[in-house]
């Protein structure tokens, strides 16, 4: 039997607000444990949470950029659980009245793009930390939990997909594509190794035509995309393998161990655990009017999708627009700023990916002597063979270096290629006559001989001739005297 | 040297210079020197602190900055609103010991009143009853009659207040314990609009329908105590923004032209007849006086002690999640950490407490919420639709506070629904959010204080101040209870 993959994505976004969500302890991570602490985010007797506007902007921005419907009166819903780094015992999140609903985001796999749907973001807050010490830190065993509540009270958003993931790679690329418009909101450091941003994935498999669920199995501590991707190949094949054996799956909680590059079990959920949700009675509907909608719909920046088409549209190809999509906005805004000077796409592409991303990373800083006019006029002095390629990128490295506009820098280092025929038919002529077999050579057939004479040329004018416009001359000369 | 037993009378005698902060405070401590080993009204008298407080009150005024009416006044607090470096327990084994490092917005709003805090006042823990017998730390008992109860859970605030060893109090509100103590013990107590007095930093019981209110000798004095603590809180999420009534605008200006609704279903079966013979005659008097007094019907009131019974322990059982000794309180160690937070609670909890975080856990349960917590909210919704409509027709409502006067200690101990019947008149205005009061109207044949209850529509203080005001002065309620002194 064929099995076909059902991938649902859950994904925590701790947004980096200067303040928490219900209190105004300040987010730092760096901070030592239990500095940044309050009434409120301890959980003490009687203290009372008032939401974060600013984490409220923050998720209708997510929401937003994953095309969701915006909730005008949504609902915070307390979740009851017992759990020693939860101070008040319940969390703070929402239920039935989400503030974002019904998205979708499109993510492109294999060349096809592929359409997840978005279920609903919402608004919760985070828990402290719990460490176990002694006896090797796992909990049964530890001889004391340490509990640090910085971290307690962080604005989380958590963003669920429909279930219309097919395959490990898609996972994955929704997963890359999620959090790429995450950091482009700038609402999140959404790094994944800090934890930042975490994703889990819900995994069932059915016969391929079924339309009904098989049994779920939700998988947590992916640190990284490849692992996400990993542990999902896994967990399908797994399954495949243990319903092939005949085995029953269980909906269960499981555990990816990297090293071992397996899933593990972590608890069997006795059917699903009972939250006792209720509407929070310290707080009320939370109002998001159309108007603050659009005032933050306004504020969007371009998201990588929409920046990936505009790049097609320019004339790059998927693969240099998905690459110039993912730069870094230094490099992006360079890229428009060369266009608006009149530079070609593709050219300004490879420049600034190539060249100008390589000295960034070389020297590991900012270009802030390039401007696009300069990449442009870069560009042009190539085009019109003022300088060589090779010596473009001399000329660019003056440039970044502060020493003015490319042309200058080119006639500073002496980099200007002779490109006036009259002045380099004389060297030509010089060249042709001092190498009579090459010439020989040629005129019998033997074509690539005229690397050698371009070459000979170059050197008489110190390798400041235009290499085309030589071979150029040289053909002709040679043609002329046939 | 007389000492004033109101709060504008002691105003005006600190301003007068016959009395001084000081002299007021120690009169009332006095009164808790010679009264407290019959009532045990306070947890917990803050004697340096109050001294300290009286004392800068004095210097202040004579500095020429007046703090308004409050300025000097001791006032007692119900021992669940914190206050920073004083012991607060809400009558709770959990809490013993517990310190906060914060003051609630209502004690911040006292001290910058200038009044001076006496101390923390008993109640039933986590303010879970009608007879302040629930406290993990000993009842109250009534001034009018030390074998009584002062009634729930504000029973030590009302007690202060009726014993002198208080000029008012604070008391917080859920389901009518601030107004049935009131009532219990011969005081005035009001329970504000919700929203209007700020719950931060009060050890919330039932978030949606918790209020503190004052307690006081006159309705005079809870206009003043009021003034001093309503009004907007940014800390506070469901804090009214304003603009706000003034309580104390038409004290004095009677009831002709009012539209009095008497609510049909606060009658009849397990009413005393003292009680309703004393706001028969009460309402009699009113419509003598100029009002047009009408008989309403609320067939929703009927239905809203069991919905109470099943929100208030639901929000309880969420709001009491927090005590589980990790943190702060009593810790009895376990194996594990759940068995470190199952024996802390089993332990730290009082019967009724555990009784009513079970019941609230349960209605909130899968498969039962919306029988249970759901349909409870679906009433609560009938009452606020049926209190709207009555209010279109009437200014305010009144009834007895209680059904019957205090009842011996230990009577009801046993019996959580008898107890909880003890709230049948004033739990509907904190379903609907509305405010009410409780004035004393006079004793009955064996000297136990009947309380008259009026209720308005949210942010009809004003007319309810009124109306309380003219049944004040309309039954000359002067009786003060004569405590036995015992000796030692
Ligand atoms: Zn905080």
């Amino acid at each position: 039997m064929s099995w076909e993959a059902v991938i649902g994505i859950e994904t925590h976004v701790e947004l980096s607000t200067r303040s928490k969500m219900f209190c105004g302890c300040v987010v730092d991570f760096g901070a030592a444990p239990n500095t940044n602490v309050c009434p409120v985010c301890l959980g003490l007797p009687g203290a009372l949470p008032v939401p974060n506007r600013k984490a409220i902007e923050g998720i209708i921005a997510i929401g937003l950029a994953l095309n969701c419907e915006i909730t005008e009166r949504s609902v915070f819903h307390r979740k009851n659980y017992f759990y020693a780094d939860l101070p008040k015992n319940y969390q703070i999140s929402q239920y039935d009245v989400p503030v974002c609903h019904d998205g979708h985001l499109d993510v492109e796999v294999d060349g096809q793009t592929r359409r997840v749907g978005i279920e609903r973001a919402h608004m919760e807050e985070d828990t402290g930390k719990s460490t176990h010490v002694g006896d090797g830190g796992r909990i049964d065993a530890a001889s004391a939990t340490l509990l640090d509540f910085n971290r307690s009270g962080v604005p989380l958003v958590e963003v669920v997909s429909r279930p219309d993931i097919r395959s490990a790679a898609e996972a994955r690329v929704y997963a890359q594509e999620l959090r790429a418009i995450v950091a482009e909101l700038g609402v999140s450091d959404a790094r994944l190794e800090e934890g930042s941003i975490r994703f889990d994935a819900n995994v069932s498999i059915r016969p391929e035509g079924s339309e009904e669920l098989g049994t779920k199995v939700e998988i947590k501590n992916m640190n990284s995309f490849r692992s996400l991707e990993r542990a999902i190949e896994f967990e399908i094949a797994r399954q495949i393998a243990a319903v092939e054996a005949g085995e029953e799956l269980v909906q269960e909680t499981r555990h990816w161990d990297e090293e071992a590059g397996e899933t593990l079990s972590m608890r069997t959920k006795e059917g699903s655990s009972d939250y006792r949700y209720f509407a929070d009675p310290d707080l009320v509907p939370l109002v998001v009017p159309a108007d603050w909608v659009e005032e933050i719909r306004s504020t969007l920046p371009e998201l990588p999708e929409q920046r990936r088409k505009r790049y097609a549209g320019l004339g790059l190809d998927p693969k240099s627009a998905e690459i110039l999509s993912a730069s870094s906005p230094v490099i992006r805004g360079l890229f428009d700023d060369a266009l608006d000077a009149g530079a070609p796409a593709p050219a300004a592409f490879n420049w600034l990916t190539g060249e100008v991303t390589a000295w960034m990373r070389r020297t590991e800083s900012e270009p802030s002597n390039l401007t696009g006019v300069r990449v442009a006029a870069l560009i042009e002095l190539v085009d019109t063979g003022v300088v060589s390629a090779t010596a473009a990128k001399e000329v660019l490295e003056g440039v970044l270096a502060g020493e003015g506009e490319p042309r200058a820098v080119a006639e500073a280092r002496d980099l200007v290629q002779v490109s006036d025929r009259g002045e380099l038919a004389g060297a030509v002529e010089e060249v042709l006559a001092a190498n009579s077999d090459a010439v020989e050579r040629y005129r019998g057939g033997e074509e690539k001989v005229i690397g050698f004479l371009v070459g000979q040329v170059m050197r008489q004018t110190g390798g400041k001739a235009d290499p085309k416009l030589v071979n150029e001359l040289i053909r002709e000369s040679l043609a002329g005297n046939g | 040297m007389s000492i004033p037993n109101t709060i504008a009378g002691a105003a005006r005698a600190l301003r007068d210079g016959s009395v001084t902060a000081v002299d007021l405070l120690e009169s009332v401590l006095e009164r808790a020197h010679l009264t407290e080993a019959q009532l045990h009204a306070y947890l917990n008298i803050d004697r340096d602190g109050a001294r300290a407080a009286a004392e800068a009150a004095d210097a202040d005024l004579a500095a020429g900055n007046d703090r308004g009416p409050l300025h000097g006044i001791p006032i007692a607090l119900k021992d669940n609103m914190c206050t920073r470096g004083l012991e607060t327990t809400a009558a709770s084994q959990i809490l013993a010991g517990y310190v906060p490092p914060y003051d609630a917005t209502v004690v911040t709003s006292l001290r910058e009143a200038g009044a001076v805090i006496v101390g923390k006042t008993n109640l039933d823990e986590f303010a879970m009853g009608s007879s302040t017998e629930n406290s993990a730390y000993g009842p109250s008992f009534n001034p009018w009659d030390i074998t009584r109860v002062p009634g729930g859970s504000s029973g030590g605030s009302a007690a202060a207040v009726a014993a002198g060893s208080a000029f008012g109090a604070l008391g917080s509100d859920t389901g009518g314990s601030i107004r049935q103590p009131a009532s219990l013990t011969g005081t005035v107590g009001v329970k504000p609009t919700y929203g209007t007095v700020s719950r931060y930093g009060l050890i919330a019981f039932a978030s949606s329908l918790d209020q503190i209110g004052p307690i006081t000798r006159t309705v005079e004095d809870a206009a003043l105590l009021l003034q001093a603590i309503w009004g907007h809180d940014p800390k506070d999420a469901t804090s009214y923004p304003g603009p706000y009534p003034d309580p104390a605008a038409s004290l004095g200006a009677g009831v002709d032209g009012l539209r009095i609704g008497v609510v049909t279903e606060l009658a009849g079966e397990g009413y005393e007849p003292a009680v309703e013979s004393a706001v028969a005659d009460m309402v009699a008097k009113l419509q003598e006086e100029g009002a047009t007094v009408v008989e309403v019907s609320l067939p929703s009131f009927e239905i809203a002690l069991s919905a109470y019974y099943l929100i208030a322990p639901a929000e309880a059982s969420s709001n009491l999640a927090r005590f589980d000794g990790v943190r702060y309180g009593l810790r009895v160690d376990g194996e594990t950490t759940e068995e470190m937070m199952a024996r802390t609670r089993g332990q730290g909890f009082g019967p009724e407490v555990i009784r009513r975080v079970l019941l609230g856990t349960y209605a909130l349960s899968a498969g039962y919420y919306d029988a249970f917590y759901g349909q409870a909210q679906r009433v609560r919704a009938a009452i606020r639709a049926d209190v709207a409509r009555v209010f279109g027709e009437v200014d305010v409502l009144v009834s007895p506070t209680s059904p019957t006067v205090a009842f011996s200690a230990g009577a009801r101990v046993d019996d959580p629904l008898a107890m909880y019947l003890s709230d049948i008149c004033t739990i509907p205005s904190n379903l609907s959010g509305d405010p009410a009061m409780s004035v004393p109207i006079g004793l009955d044949e064996q000297g136990l204080p009947i309380g008259f209850q009026v209720m308005a529509p949210s942010l009809g203080e004003e007319t309810m101040f009124r109306v309380a005001a003219e049944v004040e002065r309309l039954a000359g309620f002067d009786a003060r209870p004569e405590i036995p002194v015992v000796a030692g």
